[in-house]
């Protein structure tokens, strides 16, 4: 049983490829989308628990991906790895709500440790969701679910 | 014509390619010249036409009343040899020749006319033979014979003679005056006065001349018909005859005694005389002169004056303006070095950027060797292998330290503006160093400023300023140094920190270039070059401004400006 599903949005197919590998022989469930695009399909597809995507790449963007994937899946987090980061980009990413901006390249041990804090923080969110929708507070946990978004 | 033009151009060129000093040095002496040329060349030119001007004029004045003087004293001796002549002429008709030949008719003319008429000497009757016939006077001449004598044959031929001064046979200077009458029934004779020339020397004296002038008649011939005062006595040859001019005339000589005269005169148109008055030119110049003397004053101070005053302009003028260029250069020295910086930092972002992505690629990969390694139990050279990627992925990450320093060089970092004390903010960063500065012995030497006022300024970023300049400072510094660290007011608006080193110094291409990022005089591997730009980029973007000063062997200070209000945001 792998921990959890990660899906990995990155241009620069070696490097993708490869720390997708990388992820495996930790026991992530990972898959990988070259694209903005095909990121967008994916999660539409079979949303993973944790999103782990770059900020420069043709066409959609990571800034656009971030964007749309906090709107349709507040329960995805959101992890943003670029080479490229600006401290004006990574101002923006955390207003849309990332739940952390790394920068390239990054030691496997520290990428693995943000990947399960933003998995660790789903299942709390989820779980505090799930305790008031037991207690038949569907308003509540509505909320919640969407602060996840803002947050 | 040619080589004029050429000069007003070089004097109105400005010498861009000479060396600074010298250009303003030519600058200035072409502005000096052309100002001189143009202020002094009017200036002479006005005074030399006002020379000539006065000069002329002046001449005028004083010849005008000689030339009236003269032309009066003409018309008084005219007027009085006319007189005398008519006088005998009366004698001559009014008499017939017997009772004039009657020697007592003769004598009682004669006292008749003394009485009445100045001057005469003698009357006497001669006959159209030449024969004195009667004679009333002192010498007693009866009897003589005037025939074939110049006179004689003169009043024969024009009826009227007045002879030139002569001595004669009475040895005393007279004139003669001689008349031929005719009467109706043809008879012939002559009337013959003499008359003392002293008559003629009280016209001169009545004139009133000063003791420089002269005056005296002489003839045709140039000899003096009376006496002068410093030229010599009646029937003395005059040294000079003037050319002759029956209107008075002013001509200037140099006379016998060695003076510079004006020599106002005319000649007669009746008799053979000539009127001269000489009068000194020192005398009636004098006024002249003083005016000359006044004018050459007026022009040497003029003169003084404008060279002192365009001397004293340029040189004001030139320090106005090496001034401004020097302003000017500094300026744009201090802008062309914060573009530099920038577009050093923008090119090194770019950089950082672009080798993050391959530096991602081989971090992964080779993490993946490792990953690979690790797991496979029996995997040749396994511990070899580990070491090598191991280094890889060290290497790595020294890789990730430079890029991410260098973007934060060249990143516009948000400011966390809070309210501190600067003070504070030093013994803070002290503390870091505490440590170190005991382990290498340096002493550390505050001056705090105790009533430093509060600023409006980034605690973390000052940090991160005050301990690279500290640390540069520590590493400049031998065992034994002293860092001086010291806070103070600047004005109003500014407090200044300055941190000073007894280390080693800088030499001046190295305190060029101590900004730039990737300067380094530390060996390879030990300094990445970013510490000072990075400090740098920080204190510009805190509003402040930073200066170093070194001299090699002595040490370097360091003095940072800090604003005491944050500016409205502001970004490198």
């Amino acid at each position: 049983m792998k921990e959890f599903k990660v899906l990995m949005v990155d241009d620069e197919e070696d490097f993708v490829r490869t720390l997708d590998e990388r992820m495996q022989m930790r026991n992530l469930d990972t898959s990988v989308a070259l694209s903005g695009e095909e990121a967008m399909k994916k999660l539409e597809e079979d949303p993973p628990d944790v999103l782990l995507v770059d900020l420069k790449m043709p066409g959609m963007d990571g800034m656009e991906v971030l964007k749309r994937a906090r709107e349709a899946y507040p329960g995805v987090q959101v992890v943003m790895l670029t080479g490229h980061g600006s401290e004006a980009d990574e101002a923006e990413a955390r207003r849309l709500g990332v739940f952390e901006y790394l920068r390239k390249p990054i030691p496997i041990d520290q990428l693995m440790r943000t990947l399960k804090a933003a998995y660790k923080k789903k299942l709390e969110q989820a779980m505090v969701a799930a305790s008031f929708a037991e207690e038949g507070d569907f308003e509540s946990a509505r909320e919640i679910m969407k602060q996840g978004q803002k947050k | 014509m040619r080589s004029l033009k050429g000069l007003i151009e070089d004097l109105l060129s400005i010498p861009e390619e000479r060396s600074t000093p010298e250009r303003y040095r030519i600058v200035g002496r072409n502005i000096a010249i052309l100002m001189l040329i143009t202020t002094l060349v009017p200036l002479a030119l006005m005074t030399v036409i006002n020379y000539f001007e006065y000069k002329a004029a002046l001449r005028n004045e004083i010849q005008a009343p000689m030339k009236t003087l003269v032309n009066k004293a003409k018309h008084s001796f005219e007027l009085f040899l006319a007189g005398r002549l008519s006088t005998v002429n009366f004698i001559a008709s009014a008499y017939k020749f017997e009772e004039l030949a009657d020697e007592k008719n003769l004598n009682r003319i004669f006292r008749v006319l003394k009485k009445e008429f100045e001057g005469f000497v003698d009357l006497g009757l001669i006959d159209s033979n030449g024969m004195q016939v009667s004679y009333a006077g002192p010498y007693g001449l009866q009897g003589k014979d005037y025939a074939g004598q110049a006179w004689f044959e003169h009043v024969r031929v024009n009826g009227v003679y007045i002879s030139d001064v002569f001595k004669g046979y009475r040895k005393f200077p007279h004139i003669a005056i001689a008349v031929q009458h005719i009467s109706d029934d043809g008879r012939e004779w002559i009337v013959r006065a003499t008359i003392n020339t002293g008559k003629l020397d009280d016209l001169i004296a009545s004139m009133g001349l000063d003791a420089e002038s002269d005056a005296f008649l002489i003839n045709r011939q140039g000899v003096f018909q009376t006496k002068s005062r410093f030229y010599g006595d009646v029937l003395d040859k005059c040294p000079e005859i003037p050319p002759i001019s029956f209107e008075p005339a002013v001509i200037e000589r140099i006379d016998p005694l060695g003076r510079d005269v004006f020599l106002g005169y005319v000649y007669f148109n009746q008799n053979d005389f000539v009127f001269v008055l000489v009068k000194p030119k020192s005398d009636v110049l004098k006024v002249w002169y003083t005016l000359r003397a006044d004018l050459l004053i007026v022009f040497v101070i003029g003169l003084a004056v404008i060279i002192l005053a365009v001397l004293k302009l340029t040189n004001i003028m030139m320090k106005r303006m090496k001034e401004s260029d020097d302003k000017r250069t500094l300026a744009l020295r201090e802008v062309e070095h914060s573009h530099k910086l920038s577009s050093i930092g923008r090119l090194a972002a770019g950089v950082a950027h672009e080798v993050n992505n391959p530096l991602a690629v081989i971090n992964e990969k080779a993490g993946l060797m490792q990953d690979l390694i690790q797991y496979n139990p029996d995997f040749p050279d396994k511990d070899r292998f580990v070491n090598l990627v191991k280094a890889i992925i060290q290497s790595v990450e020294r890789c990730r330290t430079i890029t991410h320093r260098l973007l934060g060089f060249a990143r516009r970092m948000d400011v966390e503006v809070q309210i501190l004390d600067v003070n504070e903010v030093l013994q803070e960063t002290l503390g870091f160093l505490e440590k170190e500065a005991l382990y290498k012995n340096v002493k550390l030497d505050l001056d705090l400023s105790k009533n430093l006022s509060k600023i409006e300024s980034d605690r973390g970023q000052l940090q991160q300023v005050f301990l690279n300049i500290l640390n540069n400072a520590m590493a400049a510094i031998g065992d034994g140094g002293t860092i001086a660290i010291s806070s103070f007011e600047r004005d109003s608006q500014m407090i200044g920190v300055t941190i000073k080193d007894t280390g080693h110094g800088m030499s001046d291409e190295t305190l060029k270039h101590v900004f730039e990022p990737f300067f380094t005089t530390k060996k390879s591997g030990e300094g990445t070059g970013l510490g000072l730009s990075i400090t740098y980029g920080i204190v510009k973007r805190l509003g402040g401004d930073i200066e170093v000063q070194s001299k090699t062997g002595t040490g370097t200070r360091f003095t940072v400006y800090l604003p005491k209000k944050t500016p409205a945001q502001s970004g490198v």
